[in-house]
């Protein structure tokens, strides 16, 4: 190995720098990428199996836990497919509402992203401006379905809140809120020097390329591919909108912030519209507890981009099969092409950039277990009390320092 | 003639035992049933000749007396094609489509982990998604899985646990 003059760097599992367990295997030349290899699957949990044994209306709830990101994604485009078993015809106020809460939550993902993008680049002001828009977002996500994250809005057959007439003001009044500070970070994108230098020519992926992995979402997008979801095979209430598809030709880091950015001013646009012609009217229909049998394939423009759902159903209230094909999953072969020859201080920001999720690629098994048939359910209690049983094991007691800061604290 | 009735024309054009088996489902989604010996084929020339150029996802199912494989390809990002193909239950084997696309690898990974089907012509790689000491001989997305004596976490967290500290003694 030392002749080659190469070091191979393994990074992960648990590694303080990453934010979900993965594990890659760095094989460098000096500072050189020459060789990167992902394992990923520490994040499975077995939701499609879980999927096969709960009804249709539990899975929503198990299915919208996938991610804490693009919870809403991914149970629309689960009920998308069930309805379209079913032939389920939406209430048209349902599919605005459900178009709406994707949109808000596509800003909330995007800037989230940002500040991710600005700390990995040493640029934490950045984050700490773009979080704190955020939270307009968060506020407004929770002020119409009641939860900054995973929403519990869809059901099968509609969405299970309206949004009050008095409410659609406060929505109106962060758009215009959020348009404004887009604006001011697209100018800092485009005049901000060192923001530009730090990320032109990083993680390059040509378009050709980009086709040929299969990339999806901003990815791609900012590698001149014209693809969305939402344009190509519209679902929801995309058809009654007008929305630009953003593509970027500068195929690398850059190009995919300016793409976000970009995309952020089309979601205020497209909620701008929607709520303007909100149709009155029911927001649910009834949806039989048993699904026909039948199949479909549901895609949706998750905000990481294409997520794709496959549902059986065999005439029962459970499904036969639930496959979940989420956005990361699809790019992670771009990450791999785009390090090869890189710089190892480019890692992070590169893989920041296809905003990883691996909590949503590693779906899915779980156990049944404990002698009893009950669900194997770990309470948060009892994993503390085996970590601390287990670490006592290895040597490391703290028992006599907690008592005796126990009663210091009495005193 | 719509989109997919001209997909649907060409191929039974070239394939004229597929003519009954191309189902339009609605607007943009085609599905085909094809034995396996004519899948290769069919697959070759859909991504060769009908510019079906991304691979948006590979399904496996356990469809009770045989497993399945279904490659959703997609084309100008719109009409998606779901070509399915049957296999055996008991010596399940396909050919690899990384060949045509290298982002087919973690899909067939998750074919052989999750329902051991064969993937021939697959390169060597981690396996996916299943934890490195999960049996090789269970595959939890069949539907006669049970959990077993050496399943990892079969009697819960606790004893997997002890199970590893007696083996790191």
């Amino acid at each position: 190995m030392h002749d080659s003059g190469d070091i191979k760097i393994p990074i992960g599992p648990q590694h303080p720098a990453l934010k979900e367990p993965e594990s890659f295997l760095v094989t460098l030349h000096g500072e050189k990428i020459t060789a990167f290899n992902v394992k990923i699957g520490y994040n499975h949990r077995g939701i499609e199996k879980a999927c096969e044994e709960r009804t249709y209306i539990q899975d929503v709830y198990l299915v919208e836990r996938v991610c804490g990101i693009c919870s809403h994604s991914h149970s629309t485009c689960f009920v998308q497919a069930v309805e379209e078993i079913a032939g389920i015809e939406l209430p048209a106020r349902a599919k605005y509402i459900r178009t709406i809460i994707a949109e808000l939550e596509r800003i909330h993902s995007h800037l989230l992203w940002l500040g991710v993008a600005g700390h990995e680049v040493g640029f934490d002001t950045l984050l700490m401006y773009a979080w704190r828009d955020r939270e307009v977002v968060m506020d407004i996500l929770a002020l119409l379905t009641g939860n900054r994250v995973n929403y519990g809005i869809n059901t099968i057959g509609g969405v299970r809140r309206d949004i009050k007439t008095e409410n659609i003001q406060e929505v109106l009044k962060g758009m215009d809120i959020l348009e404004e500070r887009t604006k001011y970070y697209i100018g800092v994108a485009q005049g901000e020097s060192t923001l530009i230098k730090r990320l032109s020519g990083v993680g390059k992926l040509s378009y050709e390329d980009a086709v040929r992995l299969g990339a999806v979402g901003p990815t791609a997008r900012a590698s001149g591919i014209e693809r969305d979801v939402r344009h190509d095979d519209p679902y929801a209430a995309y058809s009654e909108v007008t929305f630009k598809v953003i593509t970027d030709k500068h195929c690398d880091v850059y190009g995919r912030t300016v793409v976000r950015l970009k995309e952020l001013l089309e979601c205020y646009s497209i909620i701008r519209q929607l709520l303007k012609k909100l149709p009155e009217g029911p927001v649910t229909i009834k949806a039989p507890r048993k699904i026909p049998q039948g199949e479909a394939v549901s895609r949706y423009e998750a905000p990481r981009g294409e997520d794709l759902h496959y549902v059986r159903s065999n005439g029962t209230e459970k499904p036969d099969r639930v496959k979940i094909r989420p956005p990361t999953l699809a790019n992670i072969q771009a990450v791999s092409h785009m390090l090869q020859d890189s710089y190892l201080a480019d890692l992070p920001i590169v893989i920041a950039a296809i905003d990883p999720c691996f909590s949503c690629t590693d779906r899915m098994v779980a156990l049944k277990s404990q002698h009893s048939r009950k669900k194997d359910v770990v309470l948060w209690e009892k994993l503390r009390l085996d970590g601390i049983a287990w670490h006592r094991k290895q040597g490391s007691d703290f028992s006599a320092l907690n008592k005796k800061l126990a009663k210091n604290l009495e005193r | 003639m719509t989109q997919e009735e001209k997909i649907k024309q060409e191929l039974s054009e070239n394939f004229p035992f597929l003519k009954d088996a191309i189902i339009i489902k609605r607007e943009r989604r085609i599905f085909l049933d094809v034995a396996i010996e004519q899948c290769s084929e069919v697959f070759d020339y859909l991504v060769k000749n009908m510019q079906f150029n991304k691979l948006s996802a590979i399904t496996g199912l356990d469809e009770g007396d045989s497993l399945a494989v279904i490659y959703h390809l997609s084309r100008d990002g719109a009409t998606l094609f779901n070509l399915r193909t049957r296999l055996s239950r008991d010596n399940p084997s396909i050919n690899s489509v990384t060949p045509y696309f290298s982002s087919a690898d973690i899909y067939e990974r998750e074919l052989m982990d999750l329902l051991g089907i064969k993937v021939i012509g697959l390169p060597e790689g981690h396996r996916y998604p299943l934890a490195d000491d999960w049996p090789k001989d269970d595959f939890p997305l069949r539907k006669d899985w049970k959990s077993k004596e050496n399943t990892p976490g079969h009697k819960g967290l606790a004893s997997t646990r002890s199970a590893q500290e007696g083996q790191n003694a």
